[in-house]
């Protein structure tokens, strides 16, 4: 268990980021652009949807045989002069990284985007031993200046404002009165991090693929300090999830085509950054140690679980984009590393089924999130197989359990069913004014305290049948 | 987004037609159940109604009961054995009989009878453009008019034609564009109670893209979608109407 275990209920927390105007904008912009930016790039792309069925299709077929990729991956990193580690937990994942940091005497790691890092928690461990973690995508960089996590999975300064950022970097950097500017902001975090890149002897990045058939490591970025990460520190450490491996480069150019347009609406991101172990003799730029770390942290687990599904995940982000409830209450709310729709599977995924109690239930069950997926990953039935789960195991409150228990038993029995109408209709009485119900108590203040109810009809359809 | 493929069918010389009216509809609007009725009469349409009719089940399968919706599975597909063809007013509703049922019964003694319900169903809207191939009517209410898709529907059974077409070949009736109306209105069901702020708030924000369209009613095929958004317009006490499809067809 390495996730943070949040004490406030779900409900709590997703009403006080209702109440944030600021998420509430930052979030309206931000999301309405994505939707807009990935649906004009399949748009102009006929053969996307085509590329989307053969995405899921390598997905598929590459967890199947895993074991055989992992070992063909493992074998040509090392041919490659890198070194390749297996850890089964996230703090073994810290450990390893730990481990290196202190063994190559590093002061100070830069860090391209990275949510299996988030995952394990590894800029706690880093500091710990006195190693510097700086985040070098812009975003990250943000949300580690104002001590936060990220709160979407691509984006993850997507809940603050420019003006936010701007009083941010004011007040951090020591550059008082700076514009609300995004320009002049990148600016200067591109100054701050060029320093950072010059003086890092570690550089820690996550991975979007990793290719068995060449020991090639990928990274998708938009602002080159994938590249830069890569390539200037004298140590290169590769954090990624067992799951994101696949055979061969040609499946890679399947995946390229459609990760950009799903996450950004791009044709292709803006860096695509191939890395093939340390740098090899007669090499100009390059680390002189290349290591891989393979993070299982539960994933194994699920090759043959409930959630095998969301092992195809090629964490883009689009179900976070599209989801109503995501929309309004933002990543932080979620309470965990990964937010949105995967998330909550994930989240099940790393800490189990107690810990998705509430979250599971936190989907309308929309579907535009299995619509949005670029490997149609059907989130709403495994959001239902969790809740399933949930229920199954007594984590769900006795109390649903009765209440979903005695529901099923007046559906089976059409008399309880009429006498339900009957008592519906005695009780509501008091509450009818003007033919609707504005306030109810108990449970079912819930739904009248925003909205009216209609009252249970004076005579059912099936009363009045008969005389149709 | 795709659209259901079938092609309209011409109605055959005598329909007979079984009405799965939905809890809800049953309880809170029986007037659409009795609006689809004399539509499809007029049709020339016969409608049966099976006696002892409760709920699909969907409540308890979304929140995870899925023996309990198996059960009320079992007893729904037999009520239904003997229907050529079966009406929904609710895209929901119907997703859950195509979509669900035959799963939950997969394996047991009713399991044929649950996938022959499931391809005999039919959400209100297709049975009259896809079955029916029926698809002149004309407008009984005034004022522009704006669809909404039910998330079940449109996504579920990959019907966001049917409706519309419907709409466009409406005489007498102004159809404009609903922004965002392929995005859920926040009923959810169980969520609409479960997380009933994040639910208003999901709604505010379909309430907000109606009156931006300029209609003065909306319209749907889902009675869920409809308790929503009419106890938020109520709420609110907004001159704007939302009805169900079979209410404006005549």
């Amino acid at each position: 268990m390495t996730e943070p275990i949040v004490s406030t209920p779900l409900r709590e927390r997703a009403t006080k980021a209702l109440g944030d105007r600021f998420l509430h904008e930052a979030l309206d912009i931000a999301t309405t652009k994505f939707i807009a930016l990935r649906r004009e790039a399949f748009g102009n792309f006929p053969e996307g949807e085509h590329l989307r069925d053969r995405a899921r299709a390598i997905k598929e077929a590459t967890l199947q045989r895993l074991d055989t990729h992992l070992e063909t991956l493992v074998a040509n990193v090392e041919r490659l002069g890198g070194h390749v580690h297996f850890a089964t937990t996230a703090e073994e994942a810290r450990d390893v990284i730990v481990d290196i940091a202190r063994r190559t005497g590093a002061r100070m790691a830069v860090k391209s985007k990275s949510m299996a890092t988030e995952e394990i928690h590894l800029n706690e461990a880093l500091q710990a031993i006195g190693v510097t973690p700086v985040e070098t995508d812009l975003g990250e960089y943000i949300i580690q200046l104002a001590h936060e996590r990220p709160s979407h999975i691509i984006a993850p300064a997507i809940h603050k404002t420019k003006g936010q950022v701007a009083e941010l970097f004011s007040r951090e950097l020591k550059r008082p009165g700076l514009p609300a500017d995004p320009e002049v902001l990148t600016k200067i975090a591109r100054e701050e991090l060029r320093e950072k890149f010059l003086q890092a002897d570690l550089g820690i990045t996550g991975a979007n693929f990793a290719v068995a058939d060449t020991g090639t490591v990928v990274l998708v970025t938009n602002e080159g300090n994938g590249r830069m990460a890569t390539s200037l520190p004298r140590v290169h450490v590769a954090v990624m999830g067992v799951e994101k491996i696949i055979p061969s480069m040609t499946d890679l150019a399947v995946f390229l085509a459609i990760l950009a347009k799903s996450a950004t609406g791009q044709k292709l991101s803006v860096y695509t950054t191939l890395v093939q172990g340390p740098r090899r003799p007669g090499e100009l730029e390059g680390p002189d140690e290349f290591h891989l770390v393979l993070l299982d942290n539960g994933r194994i687990a699920q090759l043959a679980g409930t959630l095998r599904e969301s092992l195809y995940c090629l964490r883009c982000g689009a179900c976070l984009n599209v989801c109503p409830v995501y929309r309004q209450i933002g990543g932080h709310a979620y309470g965990y590393t990964y937010p949105g729709p995967i998330g909550i599977l994930l989240t099940a995924m790393l800490n189990g089924p107690r810990s998705v109690k509430d979250l599971s239930h936190a989907s309308s069950l929309c579907g535009a999130c299995a619509d949005a997926c670029p490997v149609r990953i059907d989130i709403p039935r495994m959001l239902v197989e969790l809740r399933r789960e949930v229920d199954d195991k007594g984590i769900a409150p006795w109390t649903e359990r009765v209440v979903f228990k005695t529901f099923a038993r007046v559906l089976r029995s059409p008399r309880l069913y009429r006498w339900g109408a009957r008592i519906g209709r005695t009780a509501q009485r008091p509450f009818v004014r003007g033919g609707r119900i504005r306030a109810l108590p108990f449970f079912f203040g819930a739904w009248t305290r925003t909205r009216d109810l209609p009252p249970v009809a004076a005579r059912t359809f099936q009363e009045r049948w008969r005389e149709l | 987004m795709t659209e259901a493929q079938s092609a309209p069918r011409a109605p055959a010389a005598s329909q007979r037609v079984a009405l799965m009216i939905t809890c809800l509809a049953d309880m809170f609007y029986p007037e659409v159940g009795e609006r689809i009725v004399r539509l499809l009469r007029g049709l020339g349409v016969e409608v049966t109604l099976p006696a002892g009719q409760t709920c699909c089940g969907l409540p308890l399968f979304n929140s995870g009961y899925h023996d309990e919706a198996a059960s009320v599975a079992r007893r729904t597909a037999s009520l239904f054995r003997d229907a050529d063809a079966v009406v929904v007013p609710s895209g929901s509703c119907a997703w859950m009989v195509k979509h669900e049922y035959p799963g939950l019964l997969r394996g047991g003694a009713d399991a044929t009878a649950a996938e022959r319900l499931a391809e005999r169903t039919w959400e209100f809207s297709q049975f009259l453009v896809r079955r029916l191939g029926r698809t002149a009517f004309e407008s009984d209410v005034e004022g522009p008019l704006a669809y909404h898709d039910s998330c079940h529907l449109l996504r579920g059974l990959n019907e966001g034609a049917a409706p519309r077409t419907l709409l466009a070949n409406l005489k007498g009736a102004q159809v404009v564009p609903l922004p965002g109306s392929d995005e859920c209105c926040g009923f959810g069901g169980s969520f609409s109670v479960r997380l009933p702020e994040v639910s208003t708030s999901i709604l505010e924000r379909k309430l907000a893209n109606l009156e931006a369209s300029g209609a003065s009613c909306l319209v749907a095929c889902d009675a869920g979608c409809l308790m929503q958004i009419r106890g938020g317009l109520a709420r609110r006490n907004s001159p704007l109407r939302a009805l169900h499809l079979a209410e404006i067809l005549k």
